[in-house]
């Protein structure tokens, strides 16, 4: 619905000049290369997408040519860095004040003017129809605005995981954020902008309004406006928050005295709004009035919103609009209402990116050729600024922005991310193994962690380009912005969905990426397969000549001593260096933290499995001399294997790339990884990701179409990054083994155990058994 | 307060519906009494004009000032004889299962109390001689009235005549005061010794609980306090069963959707159940209603009739129902109120929205030059439309959800409210293509006393 005048502007915006100079390295990043554009205006803020290429360095590795192999010296392999382009879609929300502006700014920066609409929705989109055609002299393509709004929000439900969130106010974390379903559909969509849309969405291109009400945000304003005198909506805001609406509401007790008991009905209930001013011969407070005014819209839009989600038995409910968008006030009341009318069986789910559903879809509409919905996106953490507060004085967390820009960027994948088939419940998987949003003590030995390792890892990268002058300078970039992250995070732990040590490990990766550090451990990770490599065979014989149960104890030994040889982890690089891998013995005895070694050497007398999948984990001794050798046993039983191994870089990991490399030389020395990987009874796959953690439900579709082929069924996964930090509590349909050393003694402590501890955990799942 | 004082009296001294229905149950009652005794109550028959409600201008503000009009008669029928077969007419009555009179029911609301007083017109001479002063004052007080103290009113065009009930005929009164004067009320109930008439005093609603209290404390008076949905529904029943002087208690709008054709037309509730119970008080409460004894609490929205006047008195400063719809009905909404042809410049056909339907209630009043501009009437008419459109609304999807096609609108809300009962049955019938019709009562907010006074007089055979 179209708004009139100013919506949900912030705090700065009167004091904002319409000549202010925009800092251009951080909004409308990547201009020049901008494709296609779409743009949605509402009452007070303008929210621009577009469409544009990046060009960043990437770091590939390249096997020498076998017949020049001797000339290359020691070189294991040669890493190239490397321009490549991606597409990334970007999206700017700002008041309208600066509209002119930025056009201004983009049409200097245009450089490519193949486009030549640009589509646009909102209800301000006819009052500066003009301006823009004039501007940029491109043609305003006009979409309806519900249909964008749908586009958008089934998009963001799809691509962003952690996307919707329940708001809980008194909670230990008042944002709870949902676990993404595959399946999005159907849903039920409350609008409140001016008014309120119930909208049913049944599949992409299957949606109904079914509903509404004209009681909604227009209502708040217009009345509010009038009752209290105040012009803004989000003064009025701040006055509701502040007011008793018990003295204008006449509640149930004030007609009973106590509580309608017979009906359920508590004293407190509202019986009827603004019920006291009707007979109350005296003056009622503006915060007060503002407050009952606020009540009374939001219980009747959460009444309204149960009804129709009743009468379509539809149980995920997402609500936005200009109403919503983020105050915490109206998200509170609205959950309030949802809970008490529903009794808890529908929960109110608000959105991160509600405000830009709109420009997503109108960009979807004229990307339509483009086909976005084919590839997976993911939130590129760098670039976005991530949630924000609107009304600063109700969360006085409020971080320093650059001026009141909001940005959000999306990377297009290389690949489409499915979920693993093995996932017991899809729908109920959480990857992460602790939620930091909510755990705050956790939370803040993690922030405290990253913070402390920043100054190792600015070196690292530093150090991993020094034949390049300006790394430095990048690198203090690449802290400044680093750092700024995690203090944003410190105030606002929700901020870019739950955080979690994935996260903030992966918005490390993207930062570091942001300033052309594709890979600041490519150098390590080669001299480390390098040496690695060099002890495999005599690793191998070892092994072959123990008995069969001591080289089985042997092989998962192997793999968590390897393990514990990672360059990522503070704990190690502080306490071992390289010439320890053959005198570190394990100093943990057994039984381990967790120890299920004994079920797993009762199921290997039992059958070969049919197929394992094995996510990898770091470079070097873990990948040479711990997987490989266990792999190798796993495939003289007669299981074949599918090594799943990162992308593209993250920390010290082992990419496919590498992975594809290493494997090869190997098969050189090995006769038996040769003829696996010849017979393709050892494949190779990539997981999809570039991080050192590891999401089940994003995986590379044709890992996913692999397992499904191979009749998976025994699913194994390494490191404190896959199996610890994440996945520890993931349900497999399959056998399971997670294998781990604790290489962080907060985390260790956590868990009852010292620093090294060992976690071998092997679970099959319920009513499974070979 | 004297714009409301002033509204009451001109309501109750020379509203429209006054001047007919007043003449006939008093004659009736006149002719009675006068046979019974004729020096006893001509100056009552004749007391209309001179009554306090409508002398109460000059004096206190009391509601109820019934002191004024029997003071110095109680000595006069207070011999033994009359006390002994006073006597023998309670132990009859009590005998035939029938509660001693007065008999009243009781509904004490969040904003206004509900009375219904029967009138007995079937006394017999030598009861009228027994009858106690006090208990002859009360039916002499408010059957002469029809304002009492500056509030309190009788709904004489509501007036049920010649009504059987407990093997009595009588008029049944429909009287109605705001529930803050009920300190005062009750005050009148100690100051008049009601508790020596052994009545039973029946009350719904919330204020039987909140005031129970006060009653036994301040006037020595024991409610029997009822659940006001089940008095709701009872009450509703047996008007609809006795009917409203021979003509039908219920009606619907014809041709709803054309405001040209659109007319009030009787029916009857025949086929009760199911039905949609949708009270419109200070609160709403919607009920399901499957029979008599079966029914449920559907939900209910705090935004009510209380809302309306709430608001209304906010934004215009007016005090009263009264005065709020009349401002009402003088407003235009349209430009208080965002429409669908505001924003989209017509009809949203996409979502097959007409252009005139609301889209943001109160949408125009975001911009400060028309708030600056806007009429008290237009706001008043706002406020109407936009709560009765709400209620509409819920009344709709709960009637799709529970399966039950008709909807029958109650509660004081609707009084003298012509705007919203045809906007409610416009609703029902175009948001619904015509499955659902709005069915209204004619005695709107009364059911609940009138179920409370039923149940008084439950445990008669012949009720």
């Amino acid at each position: 619905m179209a708004e009139c005048g100013r919506v949900d502007s912030n705090t700065s915006s009167h004091t904002m000049d319409k000549s202010i100079t925009l800092p251009p390295d951080e909004i409308f990043r990547n201009m020049e290369n901008a494709k296609r554009f779409a743009i949605d205006i509402g009452g007070s803020l303008t929210k621009l997408a577009y469409y544009s290429t990046v060009q960043h360095k990437v770091a590939k590795v390249r096997s020498f040519d076998h017949s020049t192999k001797e000339a290359a010296g020691d070189k294991l392999y040669e890493i190239a860095v490397q321009e490549e382009v991606t597409a990334r879609l970007h999206f700017i929300k700002f008041e309208n004040a600066y509209i002119e502006t930025c056009l201004d700014f983009i049409k200097d920066h245009l450089v490519n003017t193949e486009t030549k609409v640009i589509k646009a929705t909102g209800g301000g989109a006819h009052k500066f129809k003009e301006l823009i055609e004039r501007k940029l002299g491109l043609k305003v393509d006009k979409e309806d605005e519900m249909t964008c709004l749908i586009k958008g929000c089934n998009f963001v439900l799809k691509n962003i995981p952690h996307e919707a969130f329940v708001y809980a106010k008194h909670a230990d974390s008042e944002f709870r954020f949902q676990t993404t379903n595959p399946d999005i559909f159907p849903y039920l969509l409350v609008n409140i902008g001016s008014g309120v849309s119930i909208v049913k969405v049944e599949s992409e291109d299957k949606f109904e309004r079914i509903g509404g009400s004209s009681i909604g945000g227009g209502t708040f304003w217009g009345l509010g406006a009038l009752l209290t005198k105040t012009k803004r909506f989000d003064e009025l805001l701040q006055l509701a928050s502040k007011g008793q609406h018990s003295s204008v509401d006449m509640l149930v007790k004030d007609i009973y005295g106590g509580s309608y008991a017979c009906l359920g009905l508590t004293g407190d209930l509202i019986a009827s709004s603004f019920g006291k001013s009707a007979t109350a011969d005296k003056e009622f407070s503006n915060e007060d009035m503002a407050k009952s005014l606020l009540h009374m819209i939001s219980n009747d839009i959460g009444q309204l919103a149960c009804l129709y989600a009743k009468l379509h038995n539809l149980s995920r409910v997402y609500f936005g609009g200009f109403f919503i968008r983020g105050h915490p006030v109206t998200m509170h009341t609205i959950t309030y209402s949802i809970n008490f009318f529903t009794k808890g069986e529908v929960q109110a789910l608000f959105l991160r990116h509600e405000g830009y559903l709109g420009a997503i879809g109108a960009f979807l509409k004229g990307a339509e050729e483009d086909n976005p919905n084919q590839y997976s996106w993911g939130e590129n953490y760098a670039g976005s600024s991530g949630l924000m507060s609107v009304s600063p004085d109700m969360n006085p967390m409020q971080r320093a922005r650059s001026g009141t820009f909001d940005m959000l960027e999306m990377d297009r994948l290389d690949r489409q991310l499915v979920n693993l088939p093995l996932l017991q419940d899809p729908s109920s998987y959480i990857p992460d193994t602790v939620d930091l949003t909510e755990d705050a003590q956790a939370r803040e030995y993690w922030l405290y962690c990253f913070e402390e390792a920043l100054d190792g890892v600015v070196k690292r990268a530093v150090a991993s380009q020094p034949d390049i002058p300006e790394a430095a300078e990048r690198a203090e970039k690449f802290r400044q912005k680093y750092l700024h992250k995690l203090q944003t995070l410190r105030h606002q732990p929700f901020a870019y969905g739950s955080l979690t040590v994935r996260s903030l490990l992966d918005t490390r990766e993207h930062c570091l990426n942001e300033f052309n550090f594709p890979d600041p451990y490519s150098k390590i990770k080669e001299r480390e397969n390098d040496i690695a490599l060099k002890y495999y065979q005599k690793a191998v014989k070892s092994l072959e000549e123990l008995s069969w149960e001591d080289r089985q104890f042997a092989l998962v030994r192997g793999v968590l001593a390897g393990n514990v040889f990672d360059w990522g982890a503070k704990a190690v690089s502080d306490h071992f260096s390289i010439k320890l891998i053959f005198t570190f013995c394990f100093s943990s005895d057994r039984p381990w933290l967790v120890d299920s070694f004994d079920q797993w050497l009762e199921r290997l007398k039992g059958p070969p499995h049919r197929c394992a999948l094995f996510f990898v984990d770091n470079s070097g001794v873990d990948i040479i001399l711990g997987v490989i050798p266990f792999v190798r046993e796993l495939l003289s039983r007669g299981t074949e294997v599918v090594l799943a191994s990162n992308s593209g870089p993250a920390l010290n990991d082992v990419t496919n790339s590498e992975l594809q490399i290493l494997t090869e030389r190997i098969a050189a020395m090995d006769p038996v990884i040769d003829s696996a990987l010849r017979e393709d009874r050892l494949t190779l796959v990539q997981n999809g990701s570039s991080s050192p953690c590891l999401d089940l439900s994003r995986l590379d579709k044709v890992l996913a179409m692999l397992v499904r082929e191979r009749q998976t069924d025994l699913v194994i996964i390494e490191g404190m990054g896959r199996a610890i930090h994440t996945n520890y509590y993931a349900m497999l349909s399959c056998e399971s083994l997670k294998m781990a050393v604790i290489k962080n003694s907060w985390l260790a402590d956590r868990l009852g155990g010292k620093l090294f501890s060992v976690v071998f955990k092997y679970e099959v799942p319920a009513g499974k058994s070979h | 307060m004297d714009k409301a004082k002033s509204l009451v009296d001109k309501k109750g001294a020379s509203g429209p519906f006054h001047v007919n229905n007043v003449q006939s149950p008093r004659g009736l009652n006149g002719l009675v009494v006068v046979a019974a005794n004729g020096s006893c109550s001509t100056s009552n028959a004749l007391g209309l004009s001179t009554g306090p409600g409508s002398s109460s201008s000059s004096s206190s503000s009391s509601t109820f000032e019934m002191h004024h009009l029997h003071r110095g008669e109680e000595k006069d029928c207070n011999g033994s004889p009359a006390k002994r077969s006073r006597l023998r007419r309670r132990t009859e009555s009590v005998k035939r299962n029938r509660p001693p009179f007065p008999w009243f029911g009781m509904d004490i609301g969040g904003t206004l109390v509900k009375l219904v007083y029967f009138e007995p017109v079937d006394i017999t001479a030598e009861e009228e001689q027994e009858e106690v002063e006090n208990l002859k004052s009360i039916r002499r007080y408010l059957t002469s009235n029809v304002a009492y103290g500056k509030t309190g009113v009788r709904d004489v065009h509501l007036e049920l005549r010649n009504l059987t009930m407990c093997g009595r005929t009588g008029n049944l009164h429909f009287i109605r005061f705001p529930t803050q004067a009920m300190p005062r009320f009750i005050q009148m109930g100690r100051d008049k010794n009601f508790s020596s008439l052994h009545t039973t005093l029946c009350a719904t609603g919330g204020g039987a609980y909140k005031f129970e209290n006060d009653f036994r404390t301040m006037a020595d008076l024991e409610l029997l306090k009822l659940d006001e949905l089940d008095c709701l529904i009872r009450g509703l029943l047996f008007i609809d069963r006795v009917g409203f002087n021979g003509h039908p208690e219920c009606y619907y709008f014809q041709n709803p959707s054309d405001p040209q054709s659109c007319v009030k037309k009787p029916c009857n509730l025949d086929n009760h159940f199911p039905m949609l119970l949708v009270n419109i008080g200070s609160g709403v409460s919607i009920l399901a209603v499957y029979s008599e004894n079966n029914y449920k609490r559907v939900t209910g929205t705090s935004l009510g009739g209380g809302t309306f006047l709430g608001l209304c008195c906010l934004l215009t400063g007016c005090e009263t129902f009264e005065e709020a719809l009349e401002m009402a009905s003088k407003g235009d909404s349209t430009n208080v109120d965002k429409l669908v042809k505001d924003i989209y410049g017509g009809d949203y056909e996409r979502f097959g929205l007409q252009g005139s339907a609301v889209a943001s209630s109160f949408g125009h009043m975001m911009c400060k030059e028309k708030r600056d501009s806007i009429r008290k009437e237009d706001l008043a008419r706002a406020t109407l439309i936009t709560i009765t459109n709400n209620i509409g609304s819920i009344a709709r999807m709960c009637a799709v959800n529970e399966k039950i096609e008709r909807v029958v609108f109650v509660g004081n809300f609707l009084r003298i409210n012509t705007v919203s009962t045809k906007l409610l049955a416009y609703a029902m019938d175009f948001w619904s293509k015509g499955q659902l019709r709005a069915l209204f009562l004619e005695h709107e907010g009364y059911f609940g006393a009138v179920g409370a006074l039923t149940e008084l007089l439950k445990t008669s055979e012949d009720l």
